[in-house]
């Protein structure tokens, strides 16, 4: 497996998994910690869990793809999350989802070509207040209209 | 232990405390339907067919899982728990096509026996298919999850009986497929080809790879001369696929099947059993005497040679040369055979029936398969397939009249019969390296130390005055213990306190490979191993050295023992794998 220097681990996040190297429970904390500094669960990170922890890549591979926390693919480098929830989703959170997959060229889950954006439905962001609601790597928008898209993306070219 | 006392649809009956309620209902006699279930395995409890009622509880409680107390009572079947593991069984349906005619486990499925037994008639909840597609890329073993009810004993087989960790729950929720990490193949992943999984799978999710196709188009081909090997523990395998007690030994019928199905000769692999003993006995007085990596760890099990490339391939020195007795009968045949017949050995298709699935991936895993200038080995078939092919065929097994093995590479000792138990390669190595040694023979060949269920069974032989030590493993997850005990020795420059260890990836031996009739546990891997033990009781000879067609391919064409000739042969090497191809 050729590791390339975009899935190197940090000294931190190495000293982290040491510390963790032998307490029970430590997969799910380490797996959190690499994808808090990656993005992502990639495939050689998850080779290097499993050298570093002394688990089975598979063991590692069904706890990244139970928990829908946890990506297996990088995402673009401005996320959009769509909010769900049931107060987005009946303020018309589909139609937002539409759009964007629409003008991105890209359904749910993907990464534009360019790798500029990936697109996720979440579940409730917590400010139903605002439905819908969709977020930009921190950046929250809210009572988010069709014609606003348009300009949200172009904010982040 | 302590005993509890409980009542089962109000049957009192005595069971050790910690007994499962499900095996407490069987010692009342009463049966409770399972369907994840499996004696082989911890209760895992993923389908819910085995609920039951406590009474004075309103809980309903799985069977399988749930531990028995004093004074529990419980209720196995009424109208309500009928309903309820009817919906489950129809709800399992909901995901699992119902083209049982064209299945490879029509008639042999527990889905299908289930649904009968329940009498489903009709599919009440819309169905909804998993749109995987079929994993064909392993040479030995089919996934296909459009079958799999996810019970999880392919998962359970794979990681906890066989250390193997190939396969794994991945997804969530009516997405989940049993499968390696990373969407690999299986032929990428750390997939030994025990087919552990596929003998305990219920549904035809997990099977061997069919080749029955290929035996049927060379016996029809005029220009082919198929030549039959059949293994030691295919004898008492076969005879449940008929209806015969577990255990029975048919060989002289499966002889006379085989020649029926068009074989044009048919041999036995104990006579390549007989072989690898003589090579593997003088290896290991070798590396005794003169020195090698110590202690020597047996060669014949291909998945176990698999695992040990993936996962401890700094201990490839310890493994012995030899091939399996399958490989060598391959290459003795393509050679002397051909030559004592008067066949070119280009005719010659070489067909094995084993136990196991691993052996079709064995069989062209490089080219030291083909050491007689030929593939030594064309094909392999399983003993679930010659059975489904001696289905197929005009042939009534159960009347056909005994016949013998051809010659001269189908007579054997006891010794070579007893290799597809347990134990048994080690107890036939002893047998014949005793004589080397001493030059006397045993005066009571029996090695009762080796024999078995134990995970992990050592003794000591005494070998007129020497002492040397031997280990048997059986079931992949327990090798790590002995190995690990190598590995550190190794480190520490010193030596594991072994002269010799055999190591079989299923439990109980090649008796429960995952090629065999379905079903095995260890009632059935006791009563196929008793045949074969009854089987080397009643052999003229009852060790390799004994054998006098071994003597005679020694005399007339290999020479010596470990000699050039053998070692080109009936001789490999081994290399580091990776754990994961990509």
């Amino acid at each position: 497996m050729s590791e390339s220097n975009e899935n190197k681990f940090s000294p931190e996040l190495l000293s982290f998994i040491n510390e963790w190297k032998d307490k029970p429970g430590n997969l799910i904390m380490v797996l959190h910690k690499v994808q808090e500094e990656q993005d992502y669960i990639s495939r050689e990170a998850a080779d290097q869990v499993a050298a570093l922890l002394d688990v089975p890549l598979a063991t590692i591979w069904g706890v990244v793809s139970f928990y829908h926390f946890f990506k297996l693919t990088k995402p673009g480098k401005h996320n959009i999350q769509i909010c769900m929830g049931t107060a987005c989703y009946l303020k018309g959170a589909q139609p937002l989802i539409d759009e964007l997959a629409k003008q991105l060229a890209i359904e749910v889950n993907e990464v534009t070509d360019d790798g500029l954006f990936s697109l996720e439905a979440v579940r409730c962001v917590g400010c139903c207040g605002l439905a819908p609601v969709l977020t930009v790597g921190g950046e929250v928008f809210g009572k988010v209209t069709k014609d606003q898209i348009a300009g949200i993306i172009a904010k982040y070219k | 232990m302590s005993i509890v006392h409980v009542k089962i649809n109000g049957i009192p009956v005595e069971v050790e405390a910690g007994t499962t309620v499900l095996h407490a209902a069987r010692a009342a006699g009463v049966r409770i339907p399972t369907l994840c279930y499996h004696d082989d395995l911890v209760p895992f409890g993923s389908c819910g067919l085995c609920i039951v009622k406590q009474e004075g509880s309103a809980k309903i409680i799985r069977a399988c899982a749930a531990p028995v107390h004093e004074g529990l009572s419980v209720i196995t079947d009424d109208p309500e728990i009928f309903e309820v593991r009817k919906t489950i069984l129809e709800l399992i349906l909901s995901t699992h096509p119902s083209s049982c005619l064209t299945c490879i486990r029509n008639g042999e499925c527990e889905l299908q026996d289930l649904a009968a037994e329940f009498g489903i008639r009709e599919q009440p909840y819309e169905v909804r298919l998993s749109d995987e597609p079929k994993d064909t890329s392993s040479a030995s073993i089919v996934l296909d999850p459009e079958k799999c009810i996810k019970c999880g004993r392919c998962v359970q087989v794979c990681q906890d009986l066989q250390g193997t960790f190939a396969l794994e729950f991945i997804g969530r929720g009516d997405g989940t497929c049993m499968a390696p990490a990373a969407m690999l193949a299986l032929d990428d992943s750390p997939c030994v080809k025990c087919g552990q999984c596929a003998a305990h799978c219920p549904v035809g999710a997990i099977y061997e790879k069919d080749e029955i196709g290929a035996f049927r188009a060379a016996v029809s081909d005029p220009k082919k001369k198929v030549v039959v090997q059949i293994a030691p523990s295919i004898r008492v395998g076969l005879s449940e696929t008929f209806g015969l007690p577990a255990g029975t030994v048919t060989t002289g019928k499966i002889y006379a099947a085989l020649k029926q199905l068009g074989a044009y000769a048919v041999h036995d692999t104990n006579f390549s059993a007989d072989l690898t003993i003589i090579e593997e006995g003088h290896e290991l007085v070798g590396r005794i005497t003169k020195g090698g990596a110590m202690p020597l760890l047996t060669s014949c099990c291909p998945s176990w040679i698999d695992y040990v490339e993936k996962y401890y391939p700094d201990l490839l020195d310890h493994v012995s040369s030899c091939k399996s007795p399958m490989q060598m009968h391959g290459a003795i045949t393509k050679t002397f055979y051909a030559e004592k017949a008067g066949l070119d050995p280009s005719e010659i298709f070489a067909v094995a029936i084993m136990p196991c699935t691993a052996k079709k991936y064995e069989s062209k895993r490089d080219e030291n398969m083909k050491a007689s200038g030929f593939q030594d080995v064309d094909l392999v078939l399983t003993t679930r397939e010659l059975g489904r092919l001696i289905k197929n065929s005009p042939v009534d097994f159960l009347k056909l009249e005994e016949e013998e093995a051809d010659s001269p590479i189908g007579e054997y000792s006891g010794a070579g019969t007893i290799f597809g138990a347990t134990g048994g390669v080690m107890e036939a190595a002893v047998r014949t390296a005793y004589n080397v040694v001493t030059g006397k023979e045993m005066e009571r060949v029996e090695v009762e130390a080796v024999r078995g269920l134990d995970e992990i069974k050592k003794g000591t032989v005494d070998f007129d005055g020497t002492p040397i030590r031997v280990a048997v493993v059986h079931g992949l997850s327990h090798a790590k213990e002995v190995l690990d005990e190598i590995r550190e020795a190794n480190a520490n420059g010193t030596k594991a306190p072994y002269e010799f260890i055999e190591i079989m990836a299923c439990r109980g031996g090649c008796i429960a490979g995952g090629g065999q009739p379905y079903g095995a546990n260890d009632i059935l891997r006791k009563e196929r191993s008793e045949g074969l033990y009854a089987d080397d009781k009643k052999s003229t000879f009852r060790c390799s050295h004994q054998n006098p067609s071994i003597l005679k391919l020694y005399e007339d064409f290999l020479g010596s023992p470990n000699g050039e000739k053998a070692h080109h042969l009936l001789h490999t090497t081994y290399q580091e794998r990776p754990l994961y191809k990509a």
